[in-house]
């Protein structure tokens, strides 16, 4: 079932944490929600549920607007991230919770309550544990048998609150290709929420990045990743170089140097940002090459198949003492080729690079 | 106890009223909130204005008359006596049990966690029995004590005995927790630093748990100066001379000397309102460290 | 500590150390010191109490412990006390929630003066309550019409306790209440559960070793209370007597061995109160998960 949020608005005392947030997450997908902390991801999932009140704005769950209903109509399962289990219940009495609390006429007799908290704990595969309580388990399984206890009442959607902040890398890896797996089977819309963009874009069929309550752009982690359509959403995903210059014609001359930027859609020249990842961006060891920006080695790391090269701009930014740092990636055999040596001067010349004018990242 | 808990922020309850999942339906949250300020104003906060009403019903010039008496003087002086002995001794007592406890492992520890807790759970007239076993004319030294003439029974030394034994765990247990928390990190990085004994505990301990020490007093002094029970066993309630300001109060109140007896009485519910304002200070202080401090 | 007290050895091996290396110093003297205070001021003079009634036989003893006057003040002092504790926890539990989860003026203030029964000596509250229930009283004038009499009967000793009482269960179940994350009331109302069932399926179970603890403490606290209680109560002997107030009665008469035997009875109930107290704090911090 859908979700669809339009114009939702709110703020804390003077801190806006959802500034005209529209977004819709389509049906049966898992969605994730990225962003710096403070970036109001949370609040927003909080807000689909009913925790949080919007300030304006409706919500609406399956065609039907669900603003002012209260949580526990909303029949929205939440998952929290520290998992919220009821330490005096057992591992069974936590997933049969939600059926037990049906109001008589709704509530299923105990055999059916049995048969489908088992069948729940078969699906997180922890049916062996029915009996313990909470504080018996690791973090992991406390996390499986939250979802299974959102899942008991046959939730409309799915809501995910940083599902696995809490846990060590290992089992986070583990859990997040269990999740995929997991919805693959249900293909209940999903919505979750997390920091990690490795997380994002390995998991979700959609994403969505947020920064300072808006939506900063919305699509299949090919799109996010590839064509980012702010400089915020290049420099919150993966590595990248960035370049403050002026736009000059065809040009981009960023101190000295000048870059071309193959686009053409600038009709004004000015100040203006661009962006190159590691893998986008040339050594060229000639030092009298025309084109790029000149810079000095200072430490080539290789490990694995590819290799990576960090470089200091050899004039510095006008503002700052520092001089501009730069990463580039290259495959190990192109390196061999080049024979780079730490301190030694090169030019970098971007392969591809991503223009934004009169915008700062 | 307080002080250590202090360390944790107090939530805003506005939060669970914001929330849909917290909140209750308005009129249960008027019955709880009505219930509890009700039962509040009926048992604590009418008590305590009775007390300065009944104290001023025959107007000032009775009220500092019964202040000014001889009797309530000395009553005044012994109580204060009193508390400067047994404080300090349980101060000291305080600050080496939670050392002990706090920065050691030994077995037995919560053994002798609860044998410290024990005088809060006996009856203040038992702790004043116990005493007159020890002392009286019939007890145990009381024979050895008569020959030589040393008056302990009825004199101000089994004041002061029964004083220290009701108040005994008040510093240590607010200490224990404390210390506890803070763990001894800090106390071991100063051994590593070459400090000694004196030094780590000056330097280090002290100015670290000051908040909860001073909790701790404050209490321990509160009930020092207010304990009736077991005093009032042991005291032989003679006037000018075993008379605490407890004591005072319960005698005038026999002879029907009601607004002298509510005069005096003032004077020590006084001492319990500065008591809780020094107390909230300190809770408030002590939350303020912890917040600057993360 | 610099206190210069000697370190009894004999009291060593109870207390034997488990890792021998110890870095911070102090160790021996503080223990030390400690044992022997808590030895010297409360232990010994304690067992006075035990050690006098051992020159009563069983026989003595019983007679005395069980005589109609005696019995009749166990049952004052235990029935009102229990009875007050239970007040406490339920009024105990509705202030603490209020003091934690509703905002209303004064509330500081009422925070504070929650400790009063702690701060305020208790002769003073005694003769503050007798004045406010007796029949001239505020109270006890608006009581008095409607056939109730307060004080100088068994129901004055039943406010007499529930005052003192009163801190304990608003001062055991704030702190977990206030710990409470709100995510466990979210988790059930995202479940469909109603804010009743919320509170006795989800919250009540949390909170309750907290509320026992609270109850016993209370409890424990009102049967030896004295002080507040002998003004209000009348001390009318089979009516209104409560149970230190026979030891004091005793002593008064130069009958140690009877006030010890009672003192006894009394302080074998202290220490079951007390181990009870050590196990619900122990359920407790389990329950809520907290360590000790």
């Amino acid at each position: 079932m859908s979700i669809q949020v339009e114009h939702i608005h709110k703020t804390f005392g003077s801190f806006v944490a959802l500034d005209a947030v529209s977004l819709d997450f389509p049906s049966g997908a898992l969605t994730a929600l990225l962003g710096p902390s403070g970036c109001g991801k949370t609040t927003l999932l909080r807000v689909i549920a009913g925790l949080e009140r919007a300030d304006s704005g409706r919500v609406v769950l399956a065609g039907e607007d669900a603003s002012d209903t209260h949580v526990r109509q909303r029949r929205v399962g939440f998952v929290f991230q520290h998992y919220a289990l009821f330490r005096h219940m057992t591992v069974f009495e936590n997933v049969a919770f939600g059926l037990r609390v049906k109001p008589r006429r709704e509530r299923p007799h105990e055999a059916e309550i049995r048969a489908r908290v088992m069948r729940l704990l078969e699906l997180v595969q922890l049916a062996p544990l029915a009996d313990r309580f909470p504080s018996q388990l690791s973090g992991g399984q406390r996390q499986r048998i939250a979802l299974a206890r959102a899942l008991a009442v046959e939730p409309k959607v799915l809501l995910l609150d940083e599902p696995f902040g809490a846990l060590d890398a290992q089992v986070r890896k583990e859990l997040r290709r269990w999740l995929r797996r997991l919805h693959d089977e249900l293909h209940i819309t999903s919505v979750f929420v997390t920091h990690d963009q490795e997380e994002a874009l390995e998991v979700a069929d959609q994403v969505v990045l947020m920064n300072r309550g808006r939506v900063e752009q919305q699509g299949t982690p090919i799109e996010v990743y590839e064509q980012p359509a702010t400089p915020f959403v290049y420099g919150f995903l993966g590595a990248v170089n960035t370049f403050h210059g002026r736009i000059e014609g065809a040009h981009l001359r960023v101190g000295a140097a000048t870059l071309a930027h193959g686009q053409d859609q600038f009709a004004l020249d000015g100040e203006a940002v661009a962006f190159a990842r590691p893998h986008e961006l040339m050594i060229v060891t000639d030092p009298d090459h025309a084109d790029g920006i000149a810079a000095s080695v200072v430490r080539i790391l290789s490990f694995g198949a590819s290799t990576r090269v960090e470089l200091d701009s050899l004039t510095p930014e006008p503002d700052s003492a520092l001089p501009v740092h730069y990463e580039v990636i290259l495959p190990r055999e192109q390196i061999q080729a080049l024979k780079l040596v730490e301190g030694q001067r090169v030019r970098l010349v971007p392969t591809r690079i991503r223009v934004f004018q009169g915008q700062a990242a | 106890m307080a002080v250590a808990a202090a360390l944790n922020e107090r939530p805003d309850a506005r939060r669970y009223e914001a929330n849909a999942a917290t909140r209750e339906s308005p009129w249960i949250r008027r019955l709880i909130l009505g219930t509890a300020l009700i039962f509040f104003a009926l048992f604590l906060l009418m008590p305590l204005i009775a007390v300065f009403v009944e104290a001023l019903r025959k107007g000032w010039f009775t009220y500092i008359t019964a202040l000014a008496d001889p009797d309530a003087l000395a009553a005044v002086r012994l109580t204060l006596l009193i508390a400067a002995i047994a404080v300090p001794l349980n101060l000291v007592f305080g600050v080496a049990a939670a050392w002990s406890i706090a920065k050691f492992e030994f077995r037995g520890k919560r053994f002798l966690t609860t044998l410290i807790d024990l005088p809060f759970s006996v009856s203040p007239v038992i702790a004043g029995l116990i005493f007159v076993l020890l002392f009286g004319a019939h007890g145990w030294f009381g024979a050895w004590l008569f020959e030589r003439d040393i008056k302990i029974i009825f004199a101000v030394p089994e004041l002061v005995l029964a004083t220290v034994f009701v108040t005994f765990p008040f510093v240590a247990r607010e200490l224990i927790p404390l210390m506890e928390a803070q763990g001894r990190e800090e106390e071991e990085a100063a051994v590593v630093l070459g400090a000694n004994g004196f030094q780590i505990l000056w330097r280090v301990t002290l100015p670290n748990i000051k908040w909860g020490l001073l909790y701790g007093v404050i209490l321990c002094n509160a009930r020092a100066m207010g304990e009736f029970g077991a005093v009032s066993v042991v005291s032989g309630h003679i006037r000018g001379l075993t008379n605490t300001l407890p004591l005072h109060v319960e005698i005038l109140y026999n002879e029907y000397q009601f607004a002298a007896a509510f005069a005096v009485a003032s004077l020590l519910a006084l001492l319990a309102l500065v008591t809780l304002g020094l107390k909230s200070l300190v809770e408030w202080k002590a939350a303020q460290h912890a917040a600057t401090d993360a | 500590m610099t206190h210069p007290m000697p370190v009894p050895f004999g009291a060593a091996p109870r207390f034997a150390p488990i890792r021998q290396t110890r870095v911070l110093p102090g160790f021996p003297l503080a223990l030390g010191y400690t044992l022997v205070y808590l030895s010297l001021m409360v232990l010994i003079p304690l067992s006075a109490v035990f050690i006098k009634s051992a020159s009563l036989s069983w026989p003595e003893f019983w007679a005395i412990v069980s005589n109609p006057r005696v019995v009749a003040t166990y049952r004052l002092s235990f029935g009102a006390a229990l009875l007050a504790a239970a007040i406490n926890a339920v009024f105990g539990l509705m202030l603490a929630w209020a003091l934690v989860r509703y905002e209303f003026p004064g509330k500081k203030l009422i925070d504070a003066l929650v400790d009063l029964p702690f701060a305020l000596p208790t002769a003073v509250a005694g003769i503050a309550l007798t004045a406010l229930y007796a029949g001239n009283g505020w109270i006890g004038s608006l009581l008095e019409p409607l056939g109730i009499k307060v004080a100088f009967t068994p129901l004055g000793v039943l406010v007499a306790l529930v005052f003192i009482g009163l801190p304990f269960v608003v001062r055991t179940v704030q702190p977990i209440l206030e710990d409470l994350e709100t995510e466990l009331e979210e988790a059930a109302a995202s479940l469909g559960a109603s804010r009743r069932q919320t509170f006795t399926r989800v919250l009540l179970p949390v909170l309750l070793p907290a509320l026992l603890t609270g109850f016993a403490l209370a409890f424990a606290r009102a049967v030896g209370e004295y002080g507040s209680v002998i003004f209000i109560a009348g001390n009318i002997p089979m009516v209104s007597e409560i149970t230190p107030l026979i030891i004091i009665t005793k002593l008064e008469q130069y009958d140690y061995v009877g006030a010890t035997a009672v003192a006894v009875v009394m302080l074998i109930f202290s220490f079951i109160m007390l181990l009870a107290i050590n196990l619900l704090q122990a359920w407790s911090a389990k329950r809520t998960g907290r360590n000790r």
